[in-house]
């Protein structure tokens, strides 16, 4: 073995022309590249003007924070089975069902949900709990502005997961910074 | 010199200061948004308009970080390193000659610090200076990355310095001054040195981006293999002033290719504010060097080790060698056989001399290695 590091000969492949060397192929190599980079200057920019220009999430994205549907009368469509917690692989959901008070029942039958937690910590967004769901009261939105300054505020309550989302960029914790 | 001209004269060493340190925050944010620019991105946008603020900003972020000493630091020295790397940069544009001059109150004052009679020897010295804050920093912080960075980026500034010595003695040769004015006087009768001395100029650059460790140079700071390379170690206002250092290095070597190569601050004018189109001509220019070698970094990615040395020493040295000997061969034959003949002996010579060193550099560089069995 010769003390010199060796290059890396490429194994001759056919039909492709070999590499050209030498001091002037490199030349022109390199020229031909900072050309290319040259000529990107021109092209417009990918980058999105996010908290300045917000663009808007596809219609049918489900990318972000869940929501507990309702009926058209009202009543909600949780009906407390906990399957979206036995499907969450993260753990991230807390439901603990109840019977429903048939004077004045919340959800169409016998039972409720009477607490509903989704800790955004834990939550991986795979949406796996919206497939488990038997009555299509989860789904998810393409609401993605969550952001929390507390372990307290990650945790969200069956009262916030009944709202619908508002529109991008007015949450006012976002906002501060 | 009366007490006015003391006052004049560290007036103009603290706004030269503050000029060159506000011109290398531009220059940063000038090649973050080049670079975003070429990569469809936007770069910076949110510390001032279109972000210019920026390196600002991160100065004063570096400023309030804390500085972390390692346990196994040599104390004295890791706190000497970044200063002595950041110094030398900043010392070396004393030479550099940004304008005519202004005659205010009556007195004349230059746009150049100290017009040295051997100015390219200040500016070779004070490059040189600068090895020492990457050995130091390398070496005192205790550590194996910065070690091996540093002896890196030592083997490689004092390698290129030897090509870029070389090709400022052949403009030393073709002007005949070390005086950096005197070099753009000559280019003011002559055409700029980037004709006649073109060679020269490729070989400085080259030596020049290698000697100031950026990219494709940059091996020093390989953050893929090194970490950070010889500044691992530092952080808060220690690390900004090698990254502020390191920047300084890259204007001013800009402008000395401007100064040597590019006519220095000479243009054409108007007429009028006589004192001020010399200094947007040499802003002008130095943006230009400064764009290009963005450019090159932008385009190049960063050499292995043993070819980078390879090609110092047996491309960049042997050919620096040989252009010397041809600026010689330009400048004596004419002189002594008269202008036609002379110039064509010096141009057969150089020929000549290219051809056989074309013909036997490719024998003696065939590889000798044997295939193991």
């Amino acid at each position: 073995m010769s003390d010199e590091p060796r290059d890396a000969v490429e194994p001759e492949e056919p039909g492709r022309p070999p590499v050209p060397q030498g001091l002037g192929a490199s030349a022109w190599a390199m020229a031909k590249g900072m050309a290319t980079v040259f000529k990107q200057t021109f092209r417009r920019d990918n980058t999105e003007r996010y908290p300045d220009v917000i663009v808007p999430s596809p219609e049918r994205s489900h990318i972000g924070r869940h929501l507990l549907n309702r009926h058209e009368n009202g009543l909600e469509k949780c009906i407390g089975c906990e399957l979206c917690a036995f499907a969450c692989p993260a753990d991230a959901i807390w439901v603990e069902g109840a019977n429903n008070d048939p004077e004045n029942p919340v959800s169409p039958g016998e039972r409720y949900a009477e607490d509903y937690q989704v800790n955004y910590l834990r939550c991986i967004m795979c949406g796996l709990c919206v497939e488990a769901c038997p009555t299509r009261a989860l789904t998810l939105t393409s609401y993605y502005e969550m952001a929390f300054t507390s372990r307290e505020d990650a945790i969200w309550t069956k009262e916030r997961l009944l709202e619908p989302p508002p529109p991008l960029g007015t949450d006012p914790v976002d906002r501060e910074g | 010199m009366n007490w006015v001209d003391w006052v004049i004269l560290a007036a103009r060493v603290v706004v030269v200061f503050f000029a060159l340190l506000i011109s290398v925050l531009l220059y940063i944010w000038m090649e973050r948004k080049v670079i975003a620019d070429m990569q469809t991105r936007a770069g910076p946008m949110r510390a001032g308009p279109r972000g210019i603020l920026v390196t600002l900003a991160d100065g004063i972020k570096l400023f309030f970080k804390e500085g972390i000493t390692p346990t196994n630091a040599d104390r004295v020295v890791y706190e000497i390193a970044p200063i002595l790397a950041m110094f030398p940069a900043f010392l070396a544009f004393a030479v550099i000659p940004f304008g005519t001059h202004v005659t205010l109150f009556g007195r004349t004052i230059q746009f150049q610090l100290a017009d040295l009679n051997i100015g390219l020897l200040w500016i070779l010295a004070m490059t040189s200076v600068g090895v020492y804050g990457v050995v130091l920093a390398g070496w005192s912080s205790g550590s194996n990355y910065p070690l091996l960075g540093s002896i890196r980026s030592t083997a490689q500034m004092i390698s290129y310095e030897v090509g870029m010595g070389l090709a400022l003695v052949a403009v030393l040769m073709y002007t005949g001054t070390l005086r950096m004015s005197g070099i753009v006087a000559y280019q003011a009768t002559h055409v700029w040195n980037i004709v006649p001395q073109f060679p020269a100029f490729v070989v400085f650059m080259i030596c020049a981006l290698a000697e100031v460790n950026r990219p494709p140079f940059d091996l020093a700071e390989a953050e893929s293999e090194l970490v950070a390379g010889f500044h691992t170690e530092y952080s808060g206002i220690k690390f900004a002033m090698f990254y502020l250092g390191e920047y300084v290095n890259t204007v001013t070597v800009s402008s000395i290719a401007v100064t040597l190569f590019l006519g220095g601050w000479r243009g054409p004018h108007p007429g009028w504010a006589l004192w001020l189109w010399p200094l947007l001509w040499f802003l002008f220019k130095l943006t230009a060097v400064i764009y290009v070698l963005i450019l090159v970094r932008g385009t190049l990615p960063r050499l292995r080790y043993d070819r980078l040395m390879n090609f110092g020493w047996k491309v960049l040295i042997p050919f620096g060698l040989f252009w010397v000997l041809a600026t010689g061969a330009i400048i004596v034959f004419p002189d002594r056989y008269g202008r036609t003949r002379g110039t064509f002996i010096a141009a057969s010579a150089i020929l000549g001399v290219g051809l056989i060193a074309s013909l036997v550099i490719p024998v003696l560089q065939k590889p000798t290695q044997e295939v193991p069995s």
